[in-house]
């Protein structure tokens, strides 16, 4: 391998650390403060600002509080399973929702202010996200975990195939930043394509691009036919209003649909205008949501609609692998199958908790406090055993489209020009929410010529550090809808968020998770067993 | 999308371009940040909330830009309503303890 070439020729800041987490969202966040309290020196880095950064942030969230041994538990294992077709581990449910239990009541322990319902009890089945991360970076912070915030990560080092660090670039200084570390948690959040869901902009795949660049293998990419709803002119997909909606084409009449939410508004959408108010909601739940959810209603009182009496016109936006469930394959310790490397939250498959349906909302924050938290000990413990030497390993830069083209690199070849060109590929509810083998392959010859366009030509070496990111998250959305869309191929059956026209029924013999990887040749194959995620 | 750094209420304190996810602001010394990339702008609301004078407005529009009235903006309590309805104050949170969404868990439709 090559040594790694500097950036922009700047003076890099070197740090060392024994834990390097990837991403301030809630998995990121539970990582640092449990690998810092198993003893370890952790640095946090975070594209954004630890407390605004990622999905939650700027949403709220459902959460699975229940109890063990009660029969509120044994109701959620079984909705989850009900609706996972088949692909979801039950022991796995129920370590995640038992590991957040304990996570929920730690945070009022360190006094985090829920709310009472009426009986007077504290009510932890739901958390606001900006007063939740905010909270969550005051404890990082004194747990002693270094943050660098607005840090992008734009590489991983290796060591002899043993993941080694990250490189990255500060976006308000501009100065690059390395951390040479004996574990790297990757907690970068799914890949929504730059669609405007709401506070998922910030995701475009960068730590799946990093992680397949030493080698990661990935699971369920083809589970990502999710899209949420939002009034036509917002960001604002706050789904759960839907479920007290009327929708309503343009002339009125109104439209119902066997299946969820989003199904009514999709078969409906690529015919037409679709409309919605939420007319079926009390008085009562109507003060509930706005004085739980004040963010679901900016966006119409800023435009002066009632959304319990009028009607307004409704869009999809394209969820990805946020609110899909595909991302990295990972094992019971949160290990991937590259040495050193871990990952959790939205970033790992969370075909384990969900199977092949969205785990939107509460199952993936549930998930992503459980697998936070296990692979922050488990990053912890094998820095234990790799030992103090590490900061003297010799590494290697491993980042490659959008960094270091493999030929002379070309101007006319940009980051706008090949992220709008992805979009059009995936965004679509004609191409993702509604699969054909056909469309798929077309889809497919095309993003592998933009992978060899960027992997060739994308370069953005003396270009200020907001065009660096750009580069890097154009790569990563490319190879993440690549992976997408091949999973989606071999998926030739319809279940849960794969919806194949071409196949309508879920195949038995198909009921199995589909990993995939690679970069320049990308692979697609049957989990070798039932389940089995890492290869 | 942002469209209005108030020039009469900024303090100069910072906390917009520490805080926005999207990199949105640039920092000028001793002024008010600029809104150097507003395209970027993902509709969050956030930096509202970390603004301890409410200087900031975020227009509803996801894929298009509004001029605003700052004055008009204060006169229909649109300026900072989200901080306000939310509970924070100063750039801190508050309002957790008063959240009732709870509420949309009551008749049985929805379950986590």
């Amino acid at each position: 391998m090559t040594m790694p070439a500097p950036l922009k020729g700047t003076v890099t800041t070197v740090r060392t650390a024994d834990v390097l987490v990837l991403g301030g969202g809630p998995a990121g966040v539970w990582a640092a403060l449990t690998a810092a309290k198993h003893g370890a020196k952790v640095v946090l880095a975070e594209k954004g600002f630890v407390g605004t950064g990622g999905a939650t942030a700027a949403g709220n969230t459902t959460m699975i509080h229940v109890a063990p041994r009660t029969a509120g538990r044994e109701a959620a294992i079984k909705r989850r399973l009900a609706h996972a077709h088949g692909l979801a581990d039950q022991k796995w449910i129920e370590r995640v929702v038992d590991d957040a239990y304990l996570r929920l009541n730690t945070l009022a322990d360190w006094g985090y202010p829920y709310p009472s319902d009426p009986s007077g009890r504290s009510y932890r089945g739901s958390l606001r996200g900006p007063d939740y991360l905010r909270f969550m970076r005051s404890r990082v912070r004194k747990a002693g975990v270094e943050v660098l915030d607005q840090s992008p990560a734009l590489e991983l080092l290796v060591s002899d195939r043993v993941v080694a660090g990250a490189s990255g670039i500060n976006r308000l200084t501009g100065k690059p930043w390395t951390v040479r570390a004996a574990a790297v948690v990757i907690a970068t959040g799914g890949c929504a394509f730059l669609s405007k869901a709401l506070g998922t902009n910030g995701l475009t795949g960068d730590g799946l691009l990093l992680a397949a660049e030493a080698g990661a293998t990935f699971s369920g990419m083809e589970l990502t036919g999710q899209y949420g709803i939002a009034p036509a002119f917002s960001s604002v997909t706050k789904g759960i209003m839907y479920f007290w909606a009327t929708f309503t084409d343009q002339d009125g009449n109104v439209l119902e649909r066997a299946g969820d939410r989003q199904s009514v508004v999709a078969y409906n959408l690529v015919k037409g205008p679709v409309y919605a108010v939420i007319d079926k909601a009390s008085p009562h739940l109507q003060e509930g949501m706005r004085r739980g959810q004040p963010n679901m209603f900016l966006a119409f009182d800023r435009k002066g609609i009632d959304p319990f009496k009028q009607r307004f016109e409704v869009t999809l936006r394209y969820e990805g692998t946020v609110r899909g469930v595909g991302g990295l394959a990972i094992d019971e310790a949160c290990a991937t199958n590259v040495p050193g490397l871990f990952a959790a939250g939205d970033a790992a498959s969370r075909e384990h908790m969900v199977g092949a349906t969205s785990g939107g909302g509460g199952p993936n924050a549930t998930w992503a406090m459980a697998t936070g938290t296990w692979s922050g000990r488990n990053a912890a413990a094998f820095a234990r055993q790799t030992g103090g030497s590490h900061s003297r390993r010799i590494t290697a830069a491993v980042g490659r489209a959008g960094l270091r083209p493999s030929e002379k690199p070309d101007a006319a070849i940009t980051a706008a020009e090949l992220i709008a060109a992805v979009q059009e590929e995936v965004l679509p509810v004609g191409k993702t929410f509604f699969r054909t083998g056909a469309r798929l392959r077309a889809s497919q010859t095309r993003l592998d010529s933009f992978w060899s366009a960027a992997r060739a030509y994308l370069s953005t070496r003396s270009a200020p550090a907001a065009e660096i990111v750009r580069a890097r998250e154009a790569s990563a959305m490319i190879a993440t809808a690549r992976w997408l869309v091949a999973s989606a191929i071999e998926r030739r059956e319809t279940r849960g968020l794969n919806r194949r026209l071409d196949f309508p029924e879920a195949d038995p013999a198909q009921a199995r998770c589909l990993n995939s990887g690679g970069l320049d040749q990308v692979w697609v194959r049957q989990a070798p067993s039932a389940r089995a995620l890492a290869s | 999308m942002i469209e209005l750094v108030s020039r009469e209420r900024c303090i100069t304190c910072q906390a917009c371009v520490a805080a926005c996810p999207e990199n949105v602001f640039d920092k000028v010394p001793h002024r008010p940040p600029v809104i150097a990339r507003p395209d970027d702008c993902q509709t969050c609301f956030l930096c509202e909330l970390y603004c301890p004078v409410d200087a900031l407005y975020v227009s509803p529009l996801a894929d298009a830009h509004e001029c605003v009235d700052e004055r008009e903006l204060v006169e229909t309590g649109l300026l900072g309503s989200f901080r306000r309805e939310m509970g924070w104050n100063g750039g801190r949170p508050g309002g957790t303890d008063k959240d009732l969404t709870y509420r949309m868990f009551e008749d049985g439709r929805v379950a986590p």
